[in-house]
């Protein structure tokens, strides 16, 4: 008669009457809580969609083929490539000293690296023009030295680095904050190096963090509006990214091609979603079982 | 009000946590349900609340059947392990609260709260940190204040779900005997879980030993350690010595022991185990028959009485415990041969 | 367990360096400039950019309409993390993945897709049309909109906490009589009042901000539907620079403002949940 262990936190599972809502409340609280996203998320989702195809699959293909289109790809490609990277290099940096250790200052370091999330996307995109455009501070001195970083691209870089730098960085923060620093030290007393310990014994265990927060990046990367439209003077071929060119398109009234470009960004988020997902779901189960304080069945 | 609890089932998809279980609880009575984790003891205990359903069985409050009772018709009060006190209430406002969600026609008036809940607080000894938050209590008086809660509903029905099992040592003893002298006062009927033998045999009047869902024995603090009816009873409530064999022609051969066994006079042979605490044997330098010559291994002083470890013939370990005054008596050395005698051996069957 | 600021592990300085240097250079000048250039229009100046009335007329509608979106996610978000913590139906996964759209959607994509569908010839302007409503070019919009931008700000808060929160100080108080609405009520809301006013107060911040998913809906039109970071932008284009800062510091300040109370908020959270 051995009994097999109950499966994990059954009593959670098994709510009483007594700690649930009658089941016309529930079906009430679900079909609002339904609705609600069906109208604020699923319907504008389709709607890209929808309008992207409404002249048909020829009239899609085309619109992406579009010479413009295809150039504004490849700026937001570009762009894309440059400050991932960058930004990726920043995050671990930055979580390596903020996490590792202990120095004064600390907390406004922390508060420097969320900044962008409190500032609109126009005021970065503003304060690029403010140190590099005709009026600005630095102005005429690039312009004399032959460097022109705005209504260009390299304005567009900087704009997307300043707008992006926080999400690599926060992703890792409290990750390697739960992580702790003894494997590390114990690493360190064994003999490894600086770029040892962190190859073999802490980017093992960021990993999927790290990869979530490089596809976060990419994603905000790529899709940035606000910043970059201050930025980039909107000269279609040499200055527009992606967004910018769905933007134009649609102030034209062309819109199945505004939609098609659209498409290609929603296929991006949709991506981005899932690799959420699967992050999340590698990160649960590799991290060890929950605590059987109140699990076991008594 | 009395419980009563008829053959009642519980399972978790293949896990069977309560299995035919049936027990009484008279009026006024304070019951132990003990057990080892994974007993089912916790599972009866919130079946009886209401706050769990038995898939089979009924529960009778005082005869009636309450078996599909919400548990808020049950007039229950629940203790549980880890208080479940609300955070961000202060202590007061925990123990008023019971008080003050009844519908608007029982609900005392707010003087009457106030009085009622003073009074708890006076029981519990808490009466001075009424405006204070849980978090700045300690485990201890967390559970008072958790238990003041309870009362103040006036349950018919006391239940607590393992109460010490958060705290320290020290703070376990003490609360556990200051439960037993307030269950003397207000006299509620009571039923606690615990996996601690020495807890359940201290406090309550009566026992009911649970075993992987199924009830074991239900007697007296002193029935169930002096006459338990199962191996699992008397392993689990103190030491024990276990002596495997087989009974025959009325006789147990139990290892080195051989003793009467007139409950079964057949021929043939049945498995068994002997059970000796260590304080039923006693030792000799003579063989006075009824024993066995073993071996002293180690001798560990405990306190008031003297433990010591003996091998037999065929390298079995026995342990053995004597007064200080009879082991000074006695003055034996390790690696002495000396003749185990039980005073008392019970034999029960080996199961199927 | 302390640590010394130079501790066993290597790479100290190399990080530190790397992070203020970048900071420095993508974050602090920049930013400085903001502060110098405005200031360089002497305080009468200042206080006349920011108060003229188009200015003025778009404050009350950014502000409006965020505080309006983000009471309406406040109310939205609670029972949607409420349904998706708590029941189990078909497609709970797959809207709890969609939740964080708005977050990963580029905000001109979600701009065109929402002014679109809130047409007068819209899927869902059309019948608003027939109830005499009309939600594009108009506050409504920027309000829609905003509901849009802020969604996973008040689940993505309240979540986590619902779900630690313990199923047993719901069970002592059934055993105490209270009905299933008044433990609701008493306890477990209660306990979310914190992430939930964090929650809320995220999702206004990024609304007061929010340029790309908005303008396209707004219509734009001077002291009607004229967003702040629109005013901005064409204070920018008609190179008056210290206009457009003077307007962007106001706007920086009541984000920091904000940003504060959400700190607040969220060690009061911590304190909460510290309890035991």
């Amino acid at each position: 008669m051995a009994a097999a262990a109950p499966p994990v936190a059954t009593r959670t599972r098994h709510v009483a009457r007594a700690t649930s809502e009658p089941l016309l409340v529930k079906v009430v609280l679900t079909a609002t809580a339904l609705a609600f996203l069906a109208v604020f998320l699923l319907v504008p989702l389709a709607a890209v969609f929808v309008e992207a195809l409404a002249k048909g699959w020829a009239a899609y293909a085309a619109a992406l083929a579009e010479p413009m289109a295809l150039s504004a790809l490849e700026l937001t490609l570009v762009t894309a490539a440059v400050a991932v990277p960058l930004n990726l290099v920043f995050g671990i940096a930055a979580a390596w000293a903020v996490t590792k250790f202990e120095f004064p200052g600390k907390n406004v370091l922390v508060t420097l690296i969320d900044l962008p999330f409190g500032v609109s996307p126009v005021i970065s995109g503003m304060v690029f023009i403010l140190l590099f455009g005709r009026q600005g501070i630095l102005g005429p001195w690039t312009e004399a030295h032959g460097l022109k970083l705005v209504f260009s691209v390299p304005g567009l870089i900087l704009a997307t680095i300043f707008v992006t730098f926080p999400f690599v960085a926060r992703e890792l923060i409290p990750l390697m904050q739960a992580e702790g620093t003894e494997e590390e030290e114990a690493a360190r007393v064994l003999g490894a190096s600086g770029w040892q310990i962190f190859r073999r014994v802490t980017l093992p265990n960021i990993k999927w963090g790290l990869l979530y927060g490089v596809i976060l990046c990419n994603a905000r990367a790529m899709g940035e509006f606000g910043a970059v439209s201050v930025v980039s003077g909107h000269i279609r071929g040499r200055t527009n990214t992606l967004p910018l060119h769905v933007e134009i398109l649609y102030n034209e009234y062309n819109f199945q091609a505004a939609f098609a470009v659209a498409s290609l960004l929603t296929f991006l988020a949709l991506v981005t979603l899932a690799a959420k997902t699967l992050v999340e779901w590698r990160e649960a189960g590799s991290r060890s079982t929950p605590n059987g304080e109140n699990s076991d069945v008594d | 009000m009395s419980i009563e609890v008829r053959n009642v089932t519980r399972s978790f998809g293949s896990f069977v946590a309560v299995n035919d279980a049936s027990l009484t609880v008279p009026t006024g009575e304070l019951v132990a349900l003990l057990g080892p984790s994974g007993s089912g003891k916790t599972s009866l205990l919130r079946i009886i609340a209401g706050l769990e359903r038995a898939d089979r069985g009924q529960v009778l409050f005082e005869g009636e059947d309450a078996t599909v009772r919400d548990v808020r018709q049950r007039g229950v009060g629940f203790v549980f392990q880890h208080y479940a006190l609300f955070r961000h209430m202060t202590v007061f406002e925990n123990v008023a609260f019971g008080l003050r969600v009844r519908p608007a026609a029982r609900r005392p008036r707010e003087a009457e709260i106030r009085r009622k809940v003073g009074d708890l607080l006076r029981l519990v000894q808490l009466d001075w940190l009424g405006d204070r938050y849980p978090s700045q209590l300690s485990g201890g008086q967390r559970q008072r204040v958790a238990l003041a809660r309870a009362l103040a509903v006036e349950p018919r029905v006391l239940l607590l779900d393992e109460p010490f099992g958060s705290l320290d040592a020290k703070v376990r003893q003490e609360l556990r005997r200051w439960l037993r002298r307030l269950h003397d006062e207000i006299r509620v009927t009571s039923v606690f879980v615990t996996h601690d033998q020495e807890e359940a045999l201290e406090v309550a009047d009566r026992v009911v030993v649970m075993n992987h869902g199924k009830v074991e024995q239900i007697g007296t603090p002193q029935e169930v350690f002096d006459r338990p009816a199962t191996p699992f009873v008397m392993g689990f409530l103190g030491s024990v010595n276990v002596f495997h064999g087989r009974v025959e022609d009325g006789r147990a051969h139990l290892g080195p022991l051989s003793v009467e066994y007139p409950a079964h006079n057949g021929s043939g042979a049945l498995p068994a185990q002997g059970f000796a605490r260590p304080y039923e044997l006693e030792l000799a330098r003579e063989a006075a028959g009824g024993g066995f010559w073993a071996t002293l291994r180690h001798v560990t002083p405990a306190g008031a009485v003297v433990k010591l470890e003996l091998e037999d013939g065929e390298a079995r370990l026995v342990q053995v415990e004597t007064s200080r005054e009879q082991f000074e008596a006695l003055h034996p050395t390790t690696g002495e041969r000396l003749y185990v005698k039980p005073r008392q051996v019970r034999v029960f069957l080996a199961d199927a | 367990m302390s640590r010394r600021s130079h501790s066993v592990l290597p790479g100290f300085r190399l990080a530190l360096g790397f992070t203020l240097l970048y900071l420095l250079l993508v974050v602090l000048i920049p930013l400085s400039t903001l502060f110098w250039k405005s200031a360089s229009l002497g305080p009468a100046g200042l206080w006349a950019a920011v108060t003229a009335p188009r200015v003025v007329a778009s404050y009350e509608l950014t502000f409006g309409a965020s505080l309006v979106a983000a009471a309406i996610n406040g109310v939205f978000g609670l029972v949607v993390t409420w349904v998706l913590v708590r029941y189990r139906f078909p497609g709970r996964r797959l809207m709890d993945a969609l939740v964080d759209l708005p977050f990963a959607l580029p905000t001109a994509v979600a701009g065109i897709a929402l002014t679109t569908l809130y047409a007068p010839n819209g899927w869902l302007g059309a019948p608003l049309e027939r109830l005499g409503i009309k939600a594009a070019f108009t506050p409504l919009g920027v309000t829609l909109a905003l509901v849009f931008i802020g969604l996973p700000f008040v689940v993505r808060t309240l979540q986590p906490v619902l779900e630690s929160l313990d199923p047993e100080v719901e069970e002592a108080a059934a055993s105490l009589g209270a009905t299933r609405l008044q433990t609701v009520a008493r306890v477990v809301l209660p306990a979310l009042l914190p992430a939930w006013l964090t929650g809320v107060a995220l999702a206004f911040a990024r609304a007061l901000g929010e340029y790309g998913s908005v303008v396209f809906i707004a219509g734009n039109m001077p002291m009607k539907t004229e967003i702040t970071p629109l005013i901005i932008i064409t204070k920018l284009e008609q190179y008056d620079y210290a206009g457009a800062t003077a307007i962007a510091a106001v706007t920086l300040v009541a984000s920091f403002t904000i940003l504060l109370a959400i700190n607040r908020l969220q060690s009061w959270s911590a304190r909460l949940g510290m309890a035991e």
